[in-house]
């Protein structure tokens, strides 16, 4: 590569150097007819739908087209924050996404601390199989699951209840159980994916800092706590900033399976929300501005996680 | 490390017993459903912990091989799943290749071209409208199309290619190879593994892939697998606690409820990664950590 390069610039030294690109541009013309196809799709379907985005600031009628529905002085915006719904729809987000950052973000790290522990290398590899098989699966299969072992006529968890003398329980229309259940849920079909990285980075733990702990004394615990997790903290900070960037999801697939109309109350969420008013209900124009809002808050938070990791350690993750 | 004391201490035990309950609570929900799709209404009629059938009965299976909406989604998941991977993968080796040269002019410029749309969506809605303004709503090509471009797998591709050895296509170039032909003949063959990679993920992503069956197709003849559970779902939403029967007419003996056959429906559709899963896991690993590298 670089000798035709050299070549070309050889060639064309009296001439402008934008000559010289132009002539390298021709060289590799076949590498820009490669990019072309998949930049045409990704303009099809991913920069046109931006343009969409406009009919959030109109009164949108189909037949006008997205270009000719008149604007509307930013009524859906304003009609947002008087919106009952919408604001249900927000508090609930933030609510069932911060419980999940709580509950479920650390328990990879203590899965992953534990396994560590496990001598039998046999018995890790198989359990760590298991835990992330839940992963590969979607969740209208997931909800299929978790809807029969939470059913009153034949669950297992009923079971148990009945056999301490309870009454069986309707899980999946109770206010105040659909939210345990998705943080469960959630945990049961991520805990091992999100396992793995932790366990690669604990792999690659300096041995000799063991051996030193050792030599200093430090029992199984200490060695725990004061060599392995120190060695995934940065790992740890990284993950935990990426996650709170994406607070605004909270878990589109698992609750639009899940819930019912009977939990809205506590399950709606802004992007069930902006389903349901756009695709059911046919508000394209206010759905729109939902989710714009929803974008927008979205790619801040997202771009300062970013920023924030890459000052803390001088490459961002990208 | 610490392995080399062989002394088995109670921490050792209630870890390993941990782990194991913890196995069995993950794949509860799964043995759960297999003994339920064997099963008829019968015996899922009481609450009580099934871990085998009163008797096993393929009563569900019959069903959902005989009838035909279930199996056409199968056929059409089944169809959907190998054409959007080769066109995932297709479009994967066609931007990752030439983002992958330093020298290529402007290659910045594409690059940032590509990252916006990690960014930046129009969303539901303007996705929606697109299809509908196409003229793709209950089109298939709904289906794999908007997907085709990827760019995590992009990038995750593109580091790879970075990492070949500029020599070997130098010396193709002084032979007078052109790009395309460097693409198939050298870069293709020895970048298997990644390529491996993004295909399983892909395969995986459109054989569980639903939101988009159920926005943008609506024919029953074009549905896939994932929107019959779905529906099923909502039907079972519905009836609330009256399990509802589907058996009827012209079935056999025993009933059958909605649950029987939902979860022989489940069982089909997960069973094709079940079974690939213990001999592909390592390449999802693998996919991960190239993932996290940085680009």
């Amino acid at each position: 590569m670089q000798t035709v390069v050299q070549k070309a610039e050889t060639k064309t030294k009296p001439k402008r150097k934008a000559n010289t690109k132009w002539i390298e541009m021709k060289k590799m013309k076949t590498l820009y007819i490669m990019l072309a196809i998949p930049m045409v799709m990704l303009f099809i379907f991913h920069y046109i739908p931006m343009y969409g985005i406009l009919i959030a600031f109109k009164n949108f009628s189909p037949g006008l087209g997205i270009w000719d529905s008149p604007w509307n002085n930013f009524e859906h915006f304003k009609r947002l924050f008087d919106d009952f719904l919408f604001l249900r729809a927000l508090q609930n987000t933030v609510v069932i996404s911060l419980l999940k950052l709580i509950i479920v973000f650390p328990a990879p790290i203590i899965f992953a601390i534990l396994l560590n522990e496990v001598k039998n290398e046999r018995f890790k590899k198989v359990s760590q199989s298991i835990s992330y098989l839940p992963h590969f699966m979607s969740w209208v299969i997931l909800s299929a699951m978790v809807i029969e072992v939470f059913s009153p006529q034949r669950g297992i968890i009923n079971f148990f209840i009945t056999l301490v003398g309870g009454d069986p329980i309707n899980f999946m229309s109770d206010k105040a159980s659909f939210i345990p259940i998705l943080i469960l849920t959630d945990m049961w079909k991520e805990v091992g994916w999100g396992a793995i990285i932790y366990l690669a980075s604990i792999a690659s733990i300096d041995p000799q800092l063991y051996e030193a702990a050792e030599m200093d004394g430090a029992g199984r615990f200490h060695k725990m706590i004061h060599v392995t997790l120190p060695s995934i903290m940065p790992m740890v900070i990284i993950l935990f900033i990426l996650r709170l960037g994406s607070v605004l999801n909270a878990g589109f697939d698992q609750i639009l399976n899940l819930y019912n109309p009977l939990v809205y109350e506590v399950a709606d969420i802004i992007d069930t929300y902006v389903y349901r008013s756009g695709l059911e209900q046919f508000q394209f124009d206010y759905a729109t501005a939902v989710g714009l809002f929803k974008n927008v808050v979205g790619i801040i938070l997202i771009l300062s996680a970013n920023a924030i990791i890459r000052r803390k350690s001088e490459h961002g993750i990208w | 490390m610490g392995a080399t004391r062989k002394k088995i201490s109670l921490f050792d035990i209630l870890n390993v017993t941990g782990f194991i309950l913890f196995s069995i609570i993950v794949l509860y929900p799964f043995w759960q459903t297999i003994v339920l799709s064997f099963s008829d209404a019968n015996a899922s009629s009481s609450l009580g912990v099934h871990l085998w059938p009163d008797r096993w009965i393929m009563d569900a299976y019959e069903f959902v091989f005989s009838y035909g909406n279930i199996m056409r989604a199968y056929v059409n998941t089944i169809i959907r799943t190998v054409a959007g991977t080769i066109l995932i993968v297709t479009f994967t080796v066609l931007a990752a290749y030439p983002l992958s040269k330093k020298e290529l002019p402007y290659r910045n410029f594409f690059t940032i071209f590509f990252l916006i749309a990690m960014f930046f969506s129009g969303g539901m809605i303007p996705d929606y409208l697109l299809i509908k303004n196409l003229g793709l709503l209950d089109n298939s090509l709904s289906l794999i199309l908007p997907s085709a471009v990827n760019v995590f797998f992009i990038i995750i591709m593109r580091n790879y290619f970075m990492t070949i050895d500029k020599g070997i296509e130098e010396s193709a170039i002084i032979d007078g190879a052109n790009y395309f032909q460097i693409l198939t003949k050298i870069i293709i063959p020895i970048s298997k593994p990644v390529i491996a990679t993004v295909a399983l993920w892909a395969a995986v992503y459109h054989w569980n892939e639903w939101f988009h069956a159920l926005v943008y197709i609506q024919d029953d003849a074009k549905t896939v697998l994932q929107i019959v559970v779905r529906d099923m779902l909502t039907a079972m939403d519905l009836s609330s606690n009256q399990a509802a029967s589907v058996g009827g007419g012209g079935m056999s003996s025993s009933e059958l409820l909605l649950s029987n056959v939902r979860a022989a429906t489940v069982i089909i559709s997960i069973g094709p990664i079940v079974l690939i899963y213990p001999f592909v896991q390592k390449y999802f690993i693998k996919g991960i950590m190239i993932g996290s590298l940085k680009g």
